[in-house]
């Protein structure tokens, strides 16, 4: 599948129009979901790691430091993309498997195009834009701790922006950024996978975006293991 | 023209198509006809490379179909129009860029020529004040004359419709099966239409092949088959009392 996606393409025309639907649709269509869960989990987080700091000695900065280390190097990253597996995988599949039931596919392979090129080159496009989602959850994530724990008053305003700054490391940012591409080509090909080959009627779609959504759990969670091991030991 | 030798299909072990060999003729309405799970979807899928043959041979025009590369038979595709039993229109584009859309796709005509030669086609197929709406808006019937005239928006040279009238009153009907003639002798098209209506069969049935247990049980015209003592065909043609009462007219006069 992935080879004739890469082969004869589409009309630029009508690939620009496809890229730019599909942008709308997977990219900016899931920033307000990310945004209202990555502000309130960073806000959680945060509070968490105020409640199990009793200790006077260690300093209040070390809030902001967990939120920020949870926040860029699995939250963002991982759970966004187990979420977006939810939202953008199931409709990737429910979409092309619907084309599939009401023969909008062989309508199209009739016609003489790449329909493989034509449904699925334009979602891992538009995907490649993930990142930008991510880098807006890290930003609401710590952003969602910073108002939580200053207006909660578990730390001032200034020990949350040095503890945020404590030991970064920016590979940890290049780090979640890798494991964000690879999973952007996850969400695109695994549910467009289920999508297309799909067999049977409207039932059958449902079930389809299920498996859909529980094989590109599977393969962001292995991947996150594999990727981890080779980034960070 | 259209050659078929031979054409077998089986599905986890089961024949869908046995031996199937016929000829679908140039500028007449050629009419696949059988009791469903006969294999006539599979047939017409079979001719079109949506679903590959096991063995036997398809021939366009003198092209052999079967050997052609990826690029030949993309480029065959273009010159094939196909009305899906449930119309296959794209849902997320308006009735006017259903029919845009193949010459969208394949001319590098502007998109004003393109809008010109869409209403030419949705004139022809009498779609009226439907330019706008989605299919979602449409009645059974219109969508059929949507699909109709996307398929022929590129003036192709072969025509397949999978029961073009199924799910239609009687009266819609006819008047698909009249304007899917019409646009056949017009254009001098090849048409194969899959089909199980035998109002459709002694409207346009130019030329039939009757196919029964994914096998070739009959062929012939509409005249032939009053005539016929075929009991496969004379029993699924002649099931309603109706046309028995029809066979009896025709065979007194």
């Amino acid at each position: 599948m992935i080879q004739s996606v890469f082969g004869k393409f589409t009309k630029w025309n009508i690939l620009k129009q496809l890229i730019l639907k599909d942008i709308d649709v997977l990219i900016i269509g899931s920033l307000g979901i990310v945004s209202f869960i990555s502000f309130f989990v960073g806000g959680v987080v945060s509070i968490q790691t105020a409640l199990n700091l009793e200790n006077p000695l260690l300093p209040k900065n070390l809030i902001a430091f967990a939120t920020r280390q949870s926040v860029i190097l699995e939250f963002a990253p991982t759970f966004i993309s187990i979420i977006m597996a939810g939202k953008v995988g199931s409709y990737i599949t429910s979409s092309i498997g619907t084309m599939r039931v009401t023969e909008q596919i062989d309508a199209l392979e009739v016609m003489g195009i790449n329909t493989y090129n034509y449904l699925v080159f334009p979602k891992i496009i538009a995907l490649s834009l993930y990142p930008l989602v991510i880098c807006a959850s890290m930003f609401l994530g710590i952003f969602g701790g910073y108002i939580a724990c200053v207006y909660g008053g578990w730390t001032t305003s200034g020990e949350f922006i040095e503890g945020i700054q404590l030991d970064f490391i920016p590979f940890h940012v290049t780090y979640a950024f890798i494991k964000t591409g690879f999973f952007s080509f996850v969400l695109a090909t695994i549910p467009s996978f289920h999508g297309y080959f799909m067999t049977g009627g409207a039932l059958d779609v449902g079930k389809a975006s299920t498996v859909s959504f529980v094989w590109t759990s599977v393969v962001i969670i292995l991947l996150n293991y594999l990727l981890t091991q080779l980034l960070l030991t | 023209m259209i050659k078929v030798k031979n054409i077998s299909k089986a599905f986890d072990g089961i024949k869908v198509l046995n031996q199937i060999s016929t000829v679908f003729d140039k500028g007449k309405t050629n009419l696949i006809i059988g009791q469903s799970g006969s294999g006539k979807t599979v047939f017409i899928k079979c001719l079109l490379g949506l679903i590959e043959s096991d063995s036997g041979y398809i021939e366009f025009d003198n092209k052999a179909f079967n050997t052609m590369s990826i690029k030949e038979r993309s480029i065959l595709r273009q010159e094939v129009g196909m009305v899906f039993q449930g119309s296959a229109l794209f849902d997320s584009m308006t009735v006017e860029e259903n029919i845009m859309f193949p010459m969208q796709m394949f001319t590098n005509k502007e998109e004003s020529e393109v809008r010109d030669q869409a209403n030419i086609v949705i004139k022809r197929v009498n779609l009226i004040n439907a330019n706008e709406k989605y299919p979602d808006e449409i009645s059974g019937g219109m969508k059929k004359r949507v699909a109709i005239a996307r398929a022929i928006v590129m003036n192709p040279k072969y025509l397949f419709c999978d029961e073009p009238n199924s799910g239609l009153d009687p009266k819609t009907a006819i008047l698909i099966d009249n304007l899917i003639q019409e646009i056949t002798e017009e254009y001098n098209i090849t048409t194969v239409i899959n089909t199980h209506d035998m109002n459709s069969v002694m409207e346009i049935g130019k030329k039939i092949v009757f196919l029964q247990n994914g096998k070739k049980a009959w062929e012939g015209t509409k005249e032939d088959i009053f005539n016929t003592d075929n009991k496969a065909v004379s029993n699924f043609v002649y099931s309603s009392d109706l046309f028995k009462k029809v066979r009896e007219v025709y065979l007194k006069t």
